[in-house]
């Protein structure tokens, strides 16, 4: 089974800091990382070709910085890595991000599964997925917790608003694969070295892809971002309740008695 | 007839029961709608769901076009972009919006594609700018810390997925709206996926309870204890997303950014640590109780009542205190 994962190099949120007075996010000295869902994107790919054989390559959309994070992946257990990456790809919404994606894909040779991250810790749109889908043509199956094969079809159980289902789909299929739906596993020591110093890693510019610039990258987004602020929180009161414990039990029941 | 400039919900329905999501933004595709002085389209797909679109009908929607076919009966996202697609693009509507549940937001991300359309997810306000009529949403982003107002610069209609329990339900309207049948011009095999199992629970929304209590991964796995406390306080159940990705409770009770917002009057909060992506879903709470046995944990500084303790010792006591069976 031919498998491409999707994959995002994100920023790691927690280290992310906002300007208040330019409005501006700080992104200075902000370490990256592979996006987490993506990782169990990855995972899934992985098992899946352990128990039925084929190749799982990982595709990536950003500037050369991103190379090493998908050598990791590759010490990880992919067969192959590529990697987008144009200045004109750069500054794109969800729309033009994913018909970059799905030009990529349909570069590579046939494919029977792509996998996404359900969503990016930095965006959260959660939209690229199903956008890549829509631009490749092909069935998408969201939230997909655990996947396998089942005679000539793909089944795949999905996580939805009040319960599960499970399904089954003929490939070429997309899947977004819940975050935290396994335990990704490590790069392996001598892969690793072997994907940093001798593994090819490919990189697919726009002159391979042919996009006019008004098709892809700022240019060719369908939204834009008028102005960013931080989320505020409502004020609280924030009192303390402490002390000896039936008087801390005696002050939660007054407050949930209202 | 062609609907120019008007607005276009998605009203999703599990197993015959609407979502409240998707009634939250008819409300507010209704508001818009009348703001503009135009119109709200629903559409209702499924299988023997005319009774579906007539509620949509008296609850906002001027219109609700009808899909009904057996190759509707389970939401997949293919099939049901196809149709929805041919809907909107025979009414040509300036707005699209949709509930950003699971199966919405898949929805959306296929027919943005297809229909060219520009897309704001999970936002969690909508309005109209002045003057131009553009629709602006404000969409989290970065774990929920930072809101970006956005606009669909290109391609049309403008749309947004919304996250539930930002909008309420809408009012049944004097004047309900019409039904009319869409022929969705589907044959068996363009749905190329098949729903082979399904377990869904329909549960009392937790952002519509007066009181909530949410268990975070600070209860180690049991969730029998904030469950009781939720009993005893006649709460609704709520859990963080964390909780919800070991599989100990559904999706529809997460609080936070992929999952609802509340409207409580009163939240109790258990063992949840309070990273930015849930205590968003906190913003609209009147009154909130953290219980955290880290006095530094970030849940404080959205807590109205920081309880530093042990929610093990201090829970059991506070349910028979309340007259409930601590055991």
């Amino acid at each position: 089974m031919n498998i491409v994962v999707c994959m995002k190099v994100t920023p790691k949120i927690e280290q992310i800091k906002f300007d208040e007075v330019k409005k501006t996010i700080i992104r200075e000295g902000v370490e990256n990382e592979l996006n987490d869902a993506d990782k169990n994107a990855l995972e899934s790919a992985l098992k899946l070709r352990d128990s039925v054989g084929g190749k799982v390559t990982v595709l990536s959309m950003g500037p050369p910085s991103f190379e090493p994070f998908l050598r990791l992946a590759v010490a990880m257990g992919a067969d192959d890595a590529v990697l987008l990456s144009d200045r004109a790809f750069g500054g794109a919404d969800t729309f033009a991000t994913s018909r970059v994606l799905a030009a990529g894909i349909e570069k590579l040779e046939p494919f029977d599964l792509v996998l996404c991250g359900e969503a990016s810790s930095d965006g959260s749109t959660e939209q690229v997925p199903p956008s890549i889908a829509g631009w490749l043509g092909i069935p998408h199956v969201s939230y997909v917790s655990e996947i396998g094969v089942a005679g000539d079809k793909l089944r795949a159980r999905r996580e939805i608003t009040h319960g599960h289902e499970v399904v089954e789909v003929g490939p070429p299929v997309l899947a977004s694969v819940q975050l935290g739906c396994n335990s990704p596993r490590f790069p392996d020591f001598r892969r690793k070295r072997w994907a940093d110093k001798e593994f090819k890693l490919r990189v697919i510019t726009n002159q391979d892809l042919a996009f006019a610039p008004t098709d892809v990258g700022l240019e060719g987004s369908r939204t834009e971002v008028t102005g960013l602020s931080r989320m505020r929180s409502p004020e609280r009161k924030r009192e303390v309740i402490q002390g000896a414990e039936d008087d801390v039990v005696r002050r939660l029941v007054e407050i949930v008695r209202g | 007839m062609a609907d120019k400039g008007g607005v276009f919900v998605f009203l999703e329905q599990t197993e015959g029961v609407l979502e409240d999501a998707s009634m939250e933004v008819l409300g507010k595709g209704r508001e818009i709608a009348d703001e503009l002085g135009s119109s709200v389209t629903g559409a209702v797909l499924g299988e023997n769901v005319r009774g579906l679109a007539e509620q949509g009908a008296r609850n906002g929607a001027h219109l609700v076009l009808l899909a009904d076919s057996p190759l509707l009966k389970d939401f997949t996202a293919e099939a049901y972009a196809s149709v929805v697609e041919k809907m909107v693009r025979a009414k040509d509507p300036d707005m699209l919006l949709i509930g950003a549940t699971h199966n919405g937001t898949a929805l959306a991300g296929m027919l943005a594609v297809r229909l060219g359309a520009g897309l704001m997810a999970h936002v969690v306000d909508l309005e109209v700018e002045q003057g131009t009529g553009v629709l602006l949403g404000s969409v989290p982003g970065f774990g929920g810390s930072i809101v970006a107002v956005c606009r669909c610069k290109k391609g049309r209609p403008q749309m947004a997925t919304v996250r539930p329990g930002i909008f309420p339900a809408p009012q049944a309207t004097a004047q309900p709206g019409t039904v009319e049948p869409f022929g969705p011009g589907l044959r068996p095999e363009d749905v190329r996926c098949q729903v082979v199992e399904r377990v869904v629970q329909h549960g009392a929304s937790v952002s519509k309870a007066q009181r909530v209590v949410v268990a975070g991964l600070g209860c180690k796995d049991d969730l029998s204890l904030p469950k009781k406390l939720a009993e005893a306080t006649g709460s609704a159940f709520g859990v963080s997303r964390p909780l919800s990705d070991k599989g100990l409770a559904p999706k529809n009770l997460v609080v936070g950014s992929t999952g609802s917002s509340l409207n409580a009057k009163l939240a109790v909060v258990v063992g949840v640590s309070g990273a930015a992506h849930f205590t968003s879903g906190l913003r609209n709470v009147e009154t909130v109780v953290a219980v955290n046995l880290d006095p530094n944990a970030e849940i404080f500084k959205h807590a109205d009542y920081c309880v530093v303790g042990d929610a093990r010792r201090l829970v059991p006591k506070v349910v028979s205190e309340l007259g409930g069976n601590e055991h």
